[in-house]
C-alpha cells in the first residue's frame, strides 16, 4: 500500500498511569498517514489508552503527542483539528444514544459538527444507504444487533468527512458476517476518500492480517510495528497470532506450548444435557427460537454466535435460572427444575461477568464458595489448595480479586465454580478479553477436566478458534440454531476454507441477506472537503440545541426518570405540605384536682376550654401522672393541690402544678405558651368577674402580640411555599446532576472530548430542558398551593414567576456543579440530595430564620440560592409582597447564574484525565 | 442447619463487603457521629438569637429597660428602628420580631391608664415565632411589673402557675436532635444499605451465580438484612454511647439493652424494605430515586421531627401504622422517659410483623427480579 508522505500522529516517550497501575510505559511511535493502522494485543495493554490520547478525548499526563502536525497538549490545536478527527470509543456504540433512533443519532452528530439542516438530511440520507441502515431509520439504537450498531457508530463518526479516523476493537462480539461486512464498509469509505487514515484497535489477531500496518502492544509497550508480512516473516511464523506470541519477552512464553487435544473417552452414549424445542421471549422479543441439542458425558460442546443471538439466555434455562417459555430440557436425566438443590449440587456455572466477589481476596472467594456447597472443613480444606496449586493461584491467594490480572481472576473464577467438583460445566464467554496465552492456558484447564475427569463442558464463545477446539458446537443466529457438527463437520459440509468462512455460509443462507455493500454512487454529491474546512466558531448555537434536543427525547423515552421528574415533586408537596407543621394542637392533657372545689372546678374549666388541649382520663395519683407521660399518652398533667380553693378565698397565693413531657423540646415549649396563656386569661377573667378577693387588679399594660401576614398562625401559610422553594432546590438539581453524571457512565461523555461542541454548550444545551421541566414542576406545586392547600396568592405573581425562573436555573447549575465531582449516578444522587438537603433545612430559613444565623451557617446560607428564593416564595404567598419588597433578593439570586455557570465550566473537564 | 450455616457465611461475606467499600464506610461513619454533632448544636428547637427591633417613640426609663432585658442566647441585642421602616424590615425577614413601645409609655403605666405595647411577629417563621412570642410578652411584662412595684403600685397575681418540663428540664436541643439523629440515619442507611446490597449483586452478576448454588432465595435475602443490620446496629449503639452521651452529654433514662432490642427488630424491618425497593427497581439509580420517594416521607413524618399530633387525621392514621413511627416513640419512651417493655412490647411486636410483611413480599419478587435484572 502506497502511503501518502508523512505521518498522521507523532508520539514520543508517551507515559500514563491509572493510580498505581501504568497503563503506557514509555511509547515512542510514528503513525503513518493515509494507511490503515492496526493496534494488536490482549486487553489491558493500553490499547485504549494510546488511542484515547492520539483522539484528545484523555489528557497527556507524560511525553509529547502530536496529531495532524500539532501539540495534542494545546487545546486550541485541539479544538482547531476536532473536526478533522473521528473517535468511536470501545464498547458497542459507546457514544451513541441507546434510547435515539438511528436517524437521530446521526442527526445529533451532524448538529456537533454545525452542519445545517438542509446539509444534515443530506448526509445522513447518504450515510444510511451506504451503510444498509435506510430501513431502519426510526428504530432506536438499543434494539438493532451488534452489527448494526456498529455501522450506526461508524456513521455517526463519518458525518464530517474526518482525515483521521480512530476505531478502539470495533468488531469485538460481532457475528463473522457483519465483521467481514464492517470491514468491507470501511474498505468502500476509504477508496471514496483516499486521504483518510484509519486506526484501529482489535483483539482479534486474524482481523490484522488485512491491515497495511501493525503496532504489537504489550503491557504498555510496544513489541513491534512493520506490516503482518514483516511481523510474521521476522517470526518465521505463519499467522499473526503466533507471531505476537513470539514477539512476546522469553519470561512470558515460557511453557506455553501449542494446545494439544486428546480424543474423548467415549462414555456409553450417556446424555448429560437434552434440550427439545427450547424457547424463550421477553415480550414480542423471541431471545431463544426452538433450540435443540444433546451433550454427551465427557463432551466440550460449545455453543458459538455474536452477542446477543441467545447463548446466554439459554445458558440461564439450563440454570434454572430463566424460566423456558416452551421446549423441554433435561440435566442428568431429570427436568430443570429451579429448586433442585441436589442437582445444582452437580452443576458449576461460570457466568459472563465472571460472577465473583471482586472485593474478597482470593483465599475468601473459594473459602465462602465451598461453604456455601456445604464441604466438610477438613476436604474443603485440601481441596482449595489443590486448586490453588492446579490453577496457579499460589502467589495471588491474598489479593483481592478486583487486583487481579483478567487472565488470573478468569482462573479464579473456574476455580470457584468447580470447587464442588460438579459433573456439568456451564461456562458463559470465560475467555472474551483474554490474551491469547492465558486463553490457551484456561483451555488446558478445562481439556484436562473432560479428559480425565469425564466433566462435562458447555461453553459459549465467539472465537472461531475456540469453537475450533471443542468436540462439537452450534451455529446461533438470532435464538436459532443453524447448525450442530463437530468443527471439521461444520467446515467440510459448506466445503469452506475455515469455521468462519462456514459460519458466515450458514448466515447467508440463514438470513438471506446479501452483503450490502452500495456501489458508492450515492457518496458521490458529497462534498469531500466537508468539515475539514474552517475552525469551528466559539459558540454555536445549533451545537448547544444538539444537546438540548437530544436531552429532551431521552428524557420522554425514560418513563422512570420522566416520572419522578414530573411526580415526585408533586408527591414530596403533598406528602410534607400537609404532614410537616409546626401547628402544635389536639394536645393529650390529664387533670388531678385533688381540691375539686367551685374555684378548682372553674380553674380546670378555663383549660378544658382551649381548643388547643384534648382532655385524657382524670389522673389517679402522681404515681399515674408520672407513668402516663412516661408511656407517651398524654404530653401535659395538671394537678390542683387540696386547699386550692380555700386559699384563693381567702386571698393567699394559690399554686396549680404543671408538668410537661420534654422529650421533644418545641413543642414542650409550645404547650408551656399555650398553659401560660390559658392561666393568664383565668386570672383576667376572675379579675373582671370579681371571684377573687385581695388586692388582684389589671396589668399596668397591655402587651398586644400580632401575628402579621398570618393572624392565625396555620403552619400551612410558610410551609407550603417553603417546599415549594425545597422541591425546586432538590428534584430538579437531583435530575440535571444524574443527566450529566449518566454520560460519565455510560460513555458517551466522549463526544464532549472529541467533537467541536464547547462546555458552555454542553451544559447550557443540557440544562435547558431541565429549567423547562423545572418550570413545569413550578407550576404544578403552584396550583396544588392555590387548590388543594388552598393557600391565595397575596402578592405579585409577576414577582414569583420571575424569581422561580431564575432559581430552577440557579438550582439546576447547582446540580451541573456537583456532576463534576461524582462519578456514578448514585453517588450523584446522594451527593446532590445530602448537598441540598442540609443547607436547604438548616440554613436558608426553612427552620431557623436566616435573621438569626450566627458563624458557619450564616456563610452556608449566604451562598446557597434557596436563602433568596424562600422569601420571595413566602413574600408573594403569604406576606403579599411585590417588587419593591423583593427587588433585592431578585438581584441577589441572579448575582448566582453566571457565578455558578463559571465554576461549572471550570469543573466540567475538556479531556478525560 | 444447614440453612443457617449458608445465612452465617453469607452474612459474613456481606460485613466483607461492607468493611472494602470505604465510600460506605464513610458515610456510616459520618452519619452518626459528625452529623448528629452538627445537629445537635443546630438550637433549631429552641427559641435562639431571634432578631428583634425596637422601636422606641417613648424614650424613658421604662422603655429603655424594656429594649435592655431582651438578653442572648433567646434573642440578639434589639436595633433601634424608626416606625417607618416597621413594614419593609418585616417584609424582607430583616426581623423576626418588632416591638413598638408608644409615646408617654412609662407616664400612662405609672398613671395606672393601661396604655397598649405592640409586638409584630413574622408568623410566617413559625417555630421561632411560636415561642418567642410568648417569651417576648413574659419578659415585657415581668420588667413592667418590675417597674411598677419599684414605684410602689404592685400587684401580685392570685394563683401562681408552677411549670416544670419532665424529662428535659430546660428544654435542651440536643438532646431530642441528638437522639433523633441517630433513628432518622438508622432508617435512611438501613434501607439503601441492603438495598443497594442486592442491587449490586445483580449489577455485578453473582446473584446469578448464587441462585445456580443450593441457595434459597429466603438464605440470601436474609444474609442482606443481617449483615447490613449489624453494621447499623454497632454503629447506632456506639453513636448513642460515645457520642450522644459522652460527648453531647445528653442523659439516657432508660435501658440501653431494651432499646438496642428495639433498634435490632426495627432494623429487621428497615433492611426488610431495602430489599423489597431492591426487587422493584432494575437499577442503581432508579433504586435511589425510588428510595428518596419512600424513605424520605417515611423519616420526616415519623415524629422524629415535628409532632405527629398536628398531621391531618388520614395522614395521621397512615403514619401510625408505619413501624418508623412506632420507633420514634418508643425510642422515645425508653431513652427519654425510662419506660420498660410493659409499656413499649407492643410497638416492638407491630414493627417485627410489618417486617416479616415487606420480607414476605421482597421474596415473592425475588427469583423472578433476578434473573431480569442481568
Amino acid at each position: 500500500m502506497a502511503f501518502v508522505d508523512g505521518t498522521v500522529a507523532h508520539l514520543v516517550d508517551v507515559r500514563h498511569r491509572y493510580g498505581a497501575v501504568a497503563a503506557l510505559s514509555g511509547v515512542t511511535l510514528d503513525v503513518p498517514a493515509g494507511g490503515m493502522v492496526g493496534l494488536i494485543g490482549p486487553d489491558g495493554v493500553g490499547k485504549s489508552t494510546l488511542l484515547g490520547l492520539i483522539a484528545g478525548a484523555k489528557k497527556i499526563q507524560e511525553g509529547a503527542v502530536e496529531v495532524l502536525g500539532g501539540d495534542m497538549a494545546d487545546a486550541r490545536h485541539r479544538q482547531a483539528i476536532c473536526p478533522r478527527i473521528a473517535f468511536m470509543p470501545q464498547g458497542l456504540g459507546k457514544n451513541l444514544y441507546p434510547d435515539l433512533s438511528v436517524r437521530e443519532n446521526i442527526d445529533f452528530f451532524g448538529r456537533l459538527f454545525d452542519h445545517g439542516r438542509r446539509e444534515r438530511r443530506r448526509r445522513t440520507k447518504e450515510l444510511m444507504t451506504a451503510t444498509g441502515l435506510a430501513p431502519f431509520a426510526d428504530r432506536p439504537a438499543k434494539k438493532l444487533s451488534g452489527g448494526m450498531r456498529q455501522k450506526l457508530g461508524l456513521c455517526c463518526s463519518l458525518i464530517h468527512d474526518p482525515d483521521l479516523l480512530i476505531l478502539d476493537e470495533p468488531t469485538t462480539g460481532v457475528d463473522p458476517l457483519s465483521r467481514r461486512q464492517f470491514w468491507d464498509l470501511i474498505d468502500h469509505m476509504r477508496s471514496r476518500r483516499p486521504g483518510m487514515s484509519v486506526i484501529v484497535a482489535t483483539a482479534y489477531m486474524d482481523e490484522a492480517e488485512r491491515f497495511d500496518w501493525l503496532v504489537a502492544m504489550n503491557a504498555g509497550a510496544i513489541l513491534a510495528t512493520g506490516s503482518p508480512a514483516a511481523l510474521k516473516e521476522r517470526t518465521a511464523t505463519t499467522t499473526i497470532e503466533a507471531a505476537f506470541i513470539a514477539l512476546l519477552p522469553d519470561g512470558l512464553k515460557s511453557g506455553h506450548r501449542v494446545l494439544q487435544i486428546p480424543p474423548r473417552t467415549k462414555y456409553d452414549h450417556e446424555s448429560v444435557i437434552v434440550a427439545r424445542d427450547l424457547t424463550r421471549r421477553f415480550g414480542d422479543f423471541t431471545a431463544v427460537d426452538h433450540v435443540s441439542f444433546d451433550i454427551q458425558r465427557g463432551e466440550i460442546f460449545g455453543f458459538v454466535g455474536s452477542n446477543g443471538c441467545g447463548k446466554t439466555t439459554t445458558m440461564k434455562m439450563l440454570t434454572g435460572l430463566l424460566p423456558a417459555s416452551e421446549g423441554t430440557a433435561t440435566l442428568f436425566g431429570r427436568p430443570v427444575d429451579a429448586s433442585d438443590m441436589r442437582s445444582r449440587m452437580r452443576v458449576g456455572y461460570m457466568s459472563q461477568s465472571f460472577s465473583l466477589y471482586s472485593e474478597l481476596t482470593v483465599r475468601q472467594n473459594l473459602d465462602l464458595h465451598a461453604r456455601l456447597f456445604h464441604l466438610p472443613a477438613n476436604e474443603a480444606k485440601s481441596r482449595i489448595a489443590d486448586l490453588v496449586g492446579r490453577f496457579g493461584l499460589k502467589e495471588y491467594v491474598d489479593q483481592l480479586a478486583s487486583n487481579l490480572p483478567l487472565g488470573i481472576r478468569q482462573r479464579l473464577s473456574l476455580a470457584v465454580a468447580v470447587v464442588h467438583r460438579p459433573d456439568l460445566l456451564i461456562l458463559d464467554e470465560p475467555t472474551s478479553g483474554v490474551d491469547p496465552m492465558a486463553r490457551d492456558a484456561f483451555w488446558e484447564l478445562l481439556i484436562d477436566m473432560s479428559r480425565n475427569q469425564g466433566v462435562t463442558i458447555f461453553v459459549s464463545t465467539h472465537f472461531m478458534n475456540e469453537a475450533a477446539r471443542c468436540d462439537r458446537i452450534s451455529l446461533m443466529d438470532a435464538g436459532r440454531v443453524l447448525a450442530t457438527d463437530t468443527p471439521d463437520g461444520l467446515v467440510r459440509s459448506r466445503r469452506a476454507v475455515n469455521l468462519e468462512d462456514a459460519f458466515i455460509d450458514f448466515l447467508e443462507e440463514a438470513n438471506g441477506r446479501p452483503v450490502v455493500v452500495d456501489d458508492g454512487s450515492a457518496l458521490e454529491g458529497s462534498n469531500s472537503a466537508g468539515g475539514a474546512g474552517a475552525s469551528p466558531a466559539i459558540f454555536s448555537a445549533r451545537r448547544m440545541l444538539a444537546y438540548t434536543v437530544r436531552e429532551s427525547l431521552e428524557l420522554l423515552r425514560d418513563p422512570i426518570r420522566l416520572m419522578f421528574a414530573l411526580g415526585g415533586t408533586a408527591f414530596l408537596m403533598l406528602i410534607f405540605g400537609f404532614g410537616i407543621t409546626t401547628d402544635v394542637n389536639s394536645l393529650t392533657i390529664a387533670f388531678l384536682d385533688r381540691d375539686n372545689t367551685f374555684e378548682s372546678r372553674a380553674y380546670l374549666g378555663e383549660l378544658r376550654g382551649s381548643r388547643y388541649f384534648v382532655e385524657e382520663a382524670p389522673l389517679r395519683d402522681e404515681a399515674d401522672a408520672l407513668q402516663r407521660l412516661k408511656s407517651g399518652k398524654v404530653t401535659a398533667t395538671v394537678e390542683i393541690p387540696p386547699g386550692f380553693g380555700r386559699d384563693l378565698r381567702r386571698g393567699r397565693p394559690a399554686e396549680v402544678g404543671v408538668w410537661i413531657d420534654g422529650a421533644m423540646p418545641f413543642r414542650a415549649e409550645t404547650i408551656r405558651g399555650y398553659l401560660v396563656g390559658v392561666h393568664e386569661q383565668y386570672l383576667t377573667d376572675t379579675t373582671i368577674r370579681g371571684h377573687t378577693s385581695g388586692e388582684a387588679g389589671a396589668s399596668p399594660a397591655n402587651i398586644a402580640i400580632r401575628f402579621r401576614y398570618n393572624p392565625n398562625f396555620d403552619s400551612i401559610y410558610a410551609m407550603v411555599p417553603s417546599q415549594l422553594a425545597l422541591q425546586l432546590a432538590l428534584i430538579p438539581a437531583i435530575l440535571m446532576a444524574l443527566a450529566v453524571v449518566r454520560e460519565k457512565e455510560l460513555g458517551s461523555i466522549v463526544n464532549l472530548y472529541v467533537t467541536p461542541v464547547t462546555r458552555l454548550e454542553f451544559l447550557i444545551g443540557k440544562q435547558i430542558p431541565y429549567v423547562a421541566l423545572a418550570m413545569l414542576n413550578f407550576a404544578i406545586m403552584f396550583l396544588m398551593a392555590l387548590v388543594l392547600f388552598g393557600i391565595p396568592l397575596k402578592g405579585s405573581f409577576l414577582a414569583l414567576l420571575l424569581g422561580a425562573f431564575i432559581y430552577v436555573i440557579t438550582t439546576t447549575a447547582y446540580g451541573l456543579v456537583i456532576s463534576a465531582f461524582t462519578r456514578s449516578q448514585i453517588a450523584a444522587l446522594f451527593g446532590t440530595t445530602i448537598m441540598t438537603i442540609l443547607p436547604a433545612v438548616m440554613f436558608a430559613g426553612m427552620m431557623v430564620p436566616v435573621s438569626s444565623l450566627v458563624g458557619f451557617g450564616a456563610i452556608m446560607g449566604r451562598f446557597f440560592p434557596m436563602t433568596y428564593f424562600l422569601p420571595i416564595s413566602v413574600g408573594t404567598f403569604t406576606k403579599g409582597l411585590g417588587f419593591a419588597d423583593l427587588s433585592s433578593y431578585l438581584l441577589s439570586l441572579a448575582a448566582f447564574v453566571p457565578a455558578l455557570t463559571l465554576l461549572g465550566l471550570v469543573l466540567v473537564r475538556r479531556q478525560e484525565k | 442447619m444447614r440453612s443457617l450455616s449458608t445465612i452465617f457465611w453469607l452474612s459474613i461475606k456481606e460485613l466483607r463487603s461492607f468493611f472494602r467499600d470505604w465510600v460506605l464506610l464513610g458515610l456510616v461513619v459520618y452519619s452518626f457521629s459528625l452529623a448528629i454533632i452538627a445537629q445537635a448544636q443546630s438550637n433549631s428547637q429552641e427559641l435562639h438569637n431571634a432578631s428583634l427591633g425596637v422601636v422606641d417613640e417613648d424614650r424613658s426609663e421604662l422603655s429603655r429597660r424594656i429594649t435592655r432585658a431582651f438578653l442572648p442566647p433567646y434573642f440578639k441585642p434589639a436595633e433601634p428602628i424608626a416606625e417607618r421602616d416597621i413594614d419593609h424590615l418585616m417584609n424582607v425577614g430583616r426581623y423576626t420580631f418588632v416591638i413598638d413601645i408608644p409615646p408617654h409609655f412609662e407616664r400612662d403605666v405609672l398613671a395606672g391608664r393601661t396604655p397598649t405595647l405592640q409586638v409584630a411577629v413574622d408568623a410566617t417563621a413559625m417555630m421561632q415565632a411560636g415561642v418567642g412570642s410568648g417569651y417576648a410578652q413574659e419578659i415585657i411584662g415581668t420588667e413592667i411589673a418590675n417597674f411598677v412595684s419599684r414605684h410602689g403600685t404592685a400587684t401580685v397575681p392570685a394563683v401562681n402557675l408552677a411549670v416544670r418540663i419532665a424529662f428535659n428540664p430546660n428544654v435542651t436541643t440536643a438532646w431530642f436532635v441528638g437522639v433523633m439523629g441517630i433513628i432518622n440515619n438508622v432508617t435512611m442507611l438501613a434501607i439503601i444499605l441492603a438495598g443497594a446490597a442486592v442491587v449490586r449483586e445483580r449489577e455485578h452478576g453473582t446473584l446469578d451465580h448464587l441462585l445456580v448454588m443450593p441457595v434459597s432465595p429466603f438464605e440470601i435475602a436474609m444474609a442482606k438484612i443481617l449483615g447490613n443490620a449489624a453494621v447499623i446496629a454497632v454503629a447506632a449503639g456506639l453513636s448513642l454511647s460515645l457520642i450522644v452521651r459522652h460527648l453531647l452529654g445528653v442523659p439516657i433514662a432508660g435501658s440501653v439493652p431494651l432499646f438496642m432490642c428495639g433498634v435490632g427488630i426495627y432494623l429487621f424491618f428497615a433492611t426488610s424494605v431495602g430489599v423489597f425497593l431492591a426487587t422493584i427497581a432494575r437499577t442503581m439509580p432508579q433504586l435511589g430515586l425510588l428510595y428518596m420517594l419512600v424513605a424520605i416521607p417515611l423519616n420526616l413524618l415519623s415524629g422524629s421531627n415535628t409532632p405527629l399530633e398536628s398531621m391531618p387525621p388520614f395522614l395521621r392514621t397512615i403514619m401510625e401504622a408505619s413501624p418508623t413511627t412506632h420507633f420514634v416513640s418508643f425510642a422515645q419512651a425508653i431513652l427519654y422517659r425510662g419506660a420498660g417493655l410493659d409499656v413499649v412490647w407492643s410497638s416492638f411486636l407491630k414493627v417485627g410483623l410489618m417486617g416479616a410483611l415487606f420480607l414476605a413480599l421482597g421474596l415473592l419478587r425475588y427469583r423472578s427480579v433476578a434473573v431480569q435484572g442481568s
